[in-house]
């Protein structure tokens, strides 16, 4: 009964079983054949093409990018996934979260030959993930705000967060599920001293600061200079978003508008490490071995925003002349911070949220 | 021809359907009449295959049709509010039957032109079936279910939405297509003109059983108790008793019929049998004097006993508060016996 | 009627087998993990969690509310009166159902805070602005659904009502909204699941003392790495809203009456006199609310510094190439429709299976089967996620490299619009009508396609629309899934604003009105799904 409206129907479902096929067949190779490596990282990962098409060169393995979100979306995955690993490399894990990643082992031990580390990054002495980037979380504020005619100065330290001054300026992040919020966390800790910490807070909540989930809320949408609906001048982020305010500004601006307090910064360093029971072990290898090469350290800091840890590593001008990293930095070692981050992160909530 | 024995249909405790026997012959129409809730509609659906019989059997030529679905029975229904399908238009819901059979297009196209036609729904093929009228809607329901020349046509109640006009036009109509299209007709209604009007056969249904079947004179000339009387439209109904000749009614003495049974009955006064005029045995006062064309009708309230009607011709009505004598004659009594209690 | 009740059973063993292996199985490798380490103990017994669970309820209550007192007007307008732009209205309509939250947070913020429309309200982040974002993005819901199912009802008998001396609002109240009972169910039920487990807006526009159950989940499971408690919340959830569903499952059955449709043509007409002014009236204060979030975000990506600027669609074309962080806008797009097509067929088959079987009336397998299928709707999309990842990475079900993944998790949450939405139309179609083509000749399957299937056409393409609306803003199980050359225009969106940068910003807009004028494109289509001689129903 070939009425008008089983033709309809018949070309929908044969439509769709081309697409289907069409696309299934332009998906792309196999996963985790032989001729790729697969890294599992969080969105925040980037890389210049050309950069990766030299690996491939290099190696003959293609990297295969698997991004679920951030990191501890990343790190959940791949400890859910540890008996039958998804990919081969896993790249992303921070100092905050290195015993957690420890303790469910997930690596197989192994350090590139001839590793030759900035003095002071430290290392696992067990090898069982390399240090690939560092970064500062830190106060950044906007310098067009504090500028203009009747405001307070550019805040200075932690002790500005609190002046009556700069009363509801500032924004900050939720530490249970942000790590910028977390590291700055750590940050008032490491400062103020456990139990100082929390009189410190109670002092920021009593001075109107604004908690939200994460970067991308408080960044995007609460900070003046992010570029969206933003009503709060000081906001926990990077060092390096000064470089970054330059490089996306639009329109182009030659200075960025974004400052950084240099001794509210934390410390954090981030970590890659080959996965036990990967398939390709041998890419896995070698692709860590490239995640630590000069080619690739350079690259880093325009797509990413991190500092490299690698002598020898060239840093791009544009991002040397405005990116903030103090030499002496707050920062507290992943044992400390697994051992009590639960309970730390609750005591805050008790304090801020409730 | 279509055959029902003994069929039954219980729905939880009652039984709406309750042992009936039916036949339709080649070329008969056969009309079941009731009052609503009597069964009638339930038992065409049974015969349809739509509703499944808890006891006996339907069946057509001899072949029982038990375990045949409905849209293999190759019988045409026509239902009360039509239903007709709301998403086709005239031409679609008339090729309906002609679709499911296979004809081809050409050959639907021309017999749905012709069933129109036939139904004088010329220029209709591809109106909406929404903006049809009453009478509109109920001709292109016969059309759908007759242009696919069914063996057999039930119609349910199917002038009960129409005006006066239509109905009058249908009831003339109606015979003449089944008669044109030599189909066996099984009909459903409340209304006895309209059933009497149409049918060869007559079967009254009351209370899921068959009480009285034969053609329409039949019927009307000795239904076959009170009770159908009254359905009938045959009133009013007293207590009266036979003694010898003597019918001892409310009204007074009068003479009994013919055959009437002895002892205490139950009296029904034929319509029309009421003679107004000069010598009649009881006698009344007009009190009500009801137009109706070249008729009247009167109400006449006797001295004793219930108020009676007459017709009479229009121009020779009496006006109200007339003293007029009626005739009862033996012609327009009926005496049922009445059960002692 | 048993009879087809008995071929209802073999019907609904499509959706009931879609369901298990790629909803229930999954789920349940997540969910089991509740039961260790006495984390469901914990979870019922603490206060925390206890206050979360209410706040989680009334809120999604009041939001569904509000959510109708907005959608009913405009569905009314839409249902019953003809006028220019109606099929447009009712495509933009949609646009907010699919708009990531991240840029419809942009949008509100900038209209609330200083130098915005709004701003002398004096709201921020909280739960009023929540509240609107929820409804903002629900409305669609209720005039889609409310709409279509009332356009189909026959006026006679509003109009014998009013004969009767009714007042409009007695007619409203005592004679349409019976009538109307099984669509207003049908959309609440969905609305009310959208709500209770809403994420996206709870995150980005609430602050953290009003949190829902769902975030409290995320948070459990991604930053306090406490997966059993995470599961165990999830479970309650999941408990908490099959009882929701069963109840209101049984609200619909009750309520369904068998009446006669009427093609939609035939009861809209054109408004009249004073009707015009109602009309402009609800169409336009409706578009204004709709439409003010929608306009100030295609503003601000045309305008990044405070000037005209088309920079930001220029750099979306040119981006991709220096870095691997941002996919081609092409290539999300590709993937957007792609997905969404594929999406929209699988929930149209499975879901048009599981609303005849629902609509059937076999209780057997109806209620059950619906409550079923609108599940994935009010499970956690963390559990749903992590469930397909722990599933169907490896052997024996190795799927992690079929892309078809992801529109099967966008069929999960568009199955149930297929089922709220076909379901009453199939429920409200006069038996005789089914009688009558069974006696013309008609068997069983064949009454399915003559009679069921075209009524219910105006159900299905409603229901087409969503599914598409759906899998195009669908993000949280698309994230899991998701490799870059998969990605999606809400993924893309996402990576865009998780850099530092007004021009990030700024892109990301301009991707998001992209999506906005996709999806007019893409639901008009889907409308426009006529078939020759089958009137508009």
């Amino acid at each position: 009964m070939a009425t008008r409206w089983w033709r309809v129907v018949r070309a929908a479902a044969v439509a769709g079983a081309v697409a289907l096929v069409v696309a299934g067949c332009s998906g792309g190779t196999d996963p985790g054949g032989r001729g790729s490596v697969t890294l599992l990282t969080h969105s925040s990962f980037a890389a210049s093409p050309d950069v990766l098409a030299e690996f491939t060169a290099r190696t003959g393995y293609e990297v295969r990018l698997v991004q679920p979100g951030d990191a501890g979306l990343a790190l959940n995955e791949a400890i859910l996934r540890k008996d039958a690993p998804v990919a081969d490399v896993f790249f992303g894990i921070d100092n905050t979260f290195l015993t957690r990643a420890f303790d469910a082992g997930i690596f197989e031990p192994y350090a590139p030959p001839g590793l030759d580390l900035d003095p002071g990054v430290p290392a696992d002495p067990q090898q069982r993930v390399t240090p690939i980037d560092r970064g500062d979380v830190c106060i950044d504020y906007d310098k067009e705000y504090f500028d203009q005619p009747g405001r307070p100065p550019a805040p200075t330290s932690f002790a500005s967060l609190v002046d009556p001054r700069y009363e509801g300026l500032t924004v900050v992040e939720n530490p249970a599920t942000s790590s910028p919020g977390l590291a700055f966390l750590l940050a008032t800790i490491a400062a103020q001293g456990d139990p100082g910490w929390k009189d410190y807070w109670r002092q920021l909540r009593a001075n109107g600061v604004r908690v939200v989930d994460d970067w991308t809320a408080a960044y995007q949408t609460d900070f003046t200079a992010g570029g969206g609906p933003g009503d709060r001048p000081i906001v926990v982020s990077y060092g390096s978003s000064p470089p970054a305010d330059v490089v996306y500004s639009d329109p182009p601006r030659a200075e960025p508008r974004v400052g950084v307090v240099e001794s509210t910064c934390f410390r954090q360093y981030e970590y890659a490490g080959v996965l036990r029971g990967a398939k390709n072990q041998a890419g896995a290898k070698a692709l860590v071995d490239f995640l630590a090469s000069a080619r690739f350290q350079s690259d880093m800091p325009l797509q990413m925003f991190v500092d490299p840890v690698v002598a020898g590593a060239e840093v791009p001008a544009e991002y040397r002349r405005w990116a903030v990293a103090p030499e002496r930095p707050l920062t507290m070692t992943p044992e400390q911070i697994g051992a009590n981050r639960e309970e730390w992160v609750k005591e805050w909530s008790d304090i801020v949220v409730r | 021809m279509l055959r029902v024995s003994g069929a039954r249909v219980v729905f939880g405790t009652t039984c709406a359907v309750d042992g009936v026997d039916l036949e339709v012959g080649e070329r008969e129409t056969v009309a079941v009449i009731g009052p609503s809730g009597c069964g009638k509609s339930t038992l065409l659906r049974a015969v349809a295959g739509l509703q499944p019989l808890d006891a006996g059997t339907v069946s057509w030529d001899g072949g029982d049709l038990s375990g045949v679905p409905p849209h293999r029975r190759g019988f045409g229904m026509v239902f009360q509010e039509y239903a007709l399908f709301p998403h086709r238009d005239v031409a679609g819901n008339v090729a309906f039957g002609l679709r499911m059979q296979g004809v081809g297009p050409a050959e639907r196209d021309r017999r749905v032109d012709d069933a129109l036609e036939l139904v004088g729904l010329g220029g209709f093929r591809e109106r909406r079936v929404a903006t049809l009228s009453g009478g509109e809607q109920q001709r292109v329901a016969l059309a759908r279910a007759l242009v696919a020349r069914p063996r057999l046509l039930m119609l349910d109640e199917p002038l009960g939405a129409l005006d006066r006009v239509w109905r009058a036009r249908l009831v003339d109509e109606l015979p003449l297509l089944l008669a044109g299209a030599g189909t066996p007709a099984l009909y459903v209604t409340h209304d006895h003109e309209e059933a009497f009007a149409v049918a060869d056969r007559v079967a009254v249904m009351r209370d899921g059983r068959i009480v009285q079947s034969g053609p329409p004179a039949a019927l009307w000339d000795r239904p076959a108790d009170a009770w159908t009387a009254g359905f009938l439209g045959f009133g009013p109904a007293v207590d009266a008793e036979v003694r010898g000749p003597v019918l001892h009614t409310p009204w007074g003495p009068l003479a009994a019929p013919a055959g009437a049974p002895a002892g205490a009955v139950r009296l029904v006064v034929r319509p029309d049998g009421v003679a107004v005029g000069p010598g009649g045995a009881v006698e009344g006062t007009v009190t009500r004097v009801r137009f109706a064309g070249a008729r009247a009708e009167l109400t006449v309230v006797p001295a004793a006993g219930p108020a009676l009607r007459a017709a009479v011709v229009a121009a020779a009505a009496p006006p109200a508060g007339a003293v007029v004598g009626c005739g009862l004659g033996p012609d327009a009594l009926l005496c049922y016996p009445r059960p002692a209690d | 009627m048993s009879e087809r009740a008995g071929r209802s059973g073999l019907v609904a063993a499509v959706p009931v087998a879609f369901l298990v292996v790629f909803f229930v199985w999954p789920s349940g490798h997540v969910l089991v993990r509740a039961f260790g380490a006495g984390a469901l103990r914990e979870v019922l017994t603490d206060p925390t969690f206890r206050r979360v669970l209410w706040f989680t309820s009334w809120q999604a209550v009041l939001s569904t509310a509000l959510t109708f007192g907005a959608g009913l007007p405009a569905a009314y307008v839409v249902a019953r009166y003809d006028f220019t732009g109606r099929r447009l209205f009712r495509a933009f309509v949609t646009v907010p159902f699919v708009m990531p939250t991240v840029v419809v947070a942009v949008a509100f913020l900038a209209l609330l805070r200083p130098g915005g429309a709004f701003a002398f309200l004096g709201w921020d982040r909280g739960l009023a602005p929540m509240i609107v974002a929820q409804v903002f993005f629900n409305v669609a819901v209720v005039v889609r659904i409310v709409g279509g199912f009332w356009a189909n009802l026959d006026v006679r008998r509003e109009d014998a009502a009013r004969m009767l001396g009714a007042s409009r609002a007695r007619v409203f109240r005592e004679v349409t909204l019976p009538l109307l009972a099984p669509a207003l169910v049908a959309a609440a039920s969905i609305v009310f699941l959208f709500t209770f487990t809403s994420f996206g807006v709870v995150l980005l526009l609430s602050d953290p003392a009003h949190a829902t159950l769902e975030v409290e989940i995320y948070r459990q499971a991604f930053a306090y790495f406490d997966l059993p408690v995470a599961a165990a919340l999830s479970l309650v959830q999941i408990v908490v809203v099959a009882t929701v569903l069963w109840a209101l499952s049984r609200a619909q059955e009750r309520s369904a009456l068998p009446q006669r449709l009427v093609a939609a043509d035939v009861t809209a007409r054109r408004p009249r006199g004073r009707e015009r002014l109602f009309v402009a009236g609800v169409i336009g204060v409706t578009t204004v609310f709709l439409a003010l979030p929608l306009v100030a975000l295609a503003l601000r990506s045309v305008r990044p510094g405070g000037e005209w600027s088309a920079s930001a669609y220029r750099a979306l074309a040119t981006r991709p190439a220096t870095t691997t962080s941002v996919v081609s806008p092409g290539l999300a797009i590709r993937n957007s429709v792609l997905f969404a097509l594929v999406a929209t067929v699988i929930a149209l088959v499975v879901g048009g299976c599981a609303a005849f079987a629902v609509a059937a009336r076999s209780r057997r397998v109806g209620r059950p089967l619906d409550v079923l299928v609108m599940l994935p709707l009010g499970a956690s999309s963390v559990t749903v996620g992590l469930g397909f990842l722990l599933t169907f990475g490896s052997p024996p079900l190795d799927l992690s490299g079929a892309w078809i993944l992801i529109p099967i998790a966008h069929a999960l949450i568009a199955i149930p619009f297929v089922v709220r939405a076909v379901a009453p139309a199939l429920r409200s179609i006069d038996p005789r009508l089914r009688d009558a083509a069974a006696v013309l000749g008609a068997s069983p399957r064949a009454v399915w396609r003559e009679v069921d299937l075209p009524i219910v056409t105006r159900a299905f393409a409603v229901a087409a629309g969503f599914c598409a609306a759906v899998s195009l803003g669908e993000f949280g199980a698309t994230l899991f899934l998701t490799r870059p050359e998969w990605s999606t225009v809400p993924v893309a969106i996402q990576r865009l604003l998780g850099r530092p940068g007004e021009a990030n910003v700024s892109q990301s807009l301009a991707l998001a009105t992209v999506l906005m004028g996709l999806t007019v494109v893409i639901v008009l289509a889907m409308e426009r799904v006529r078939v020759r001689h089958l009137g508009e129903l």
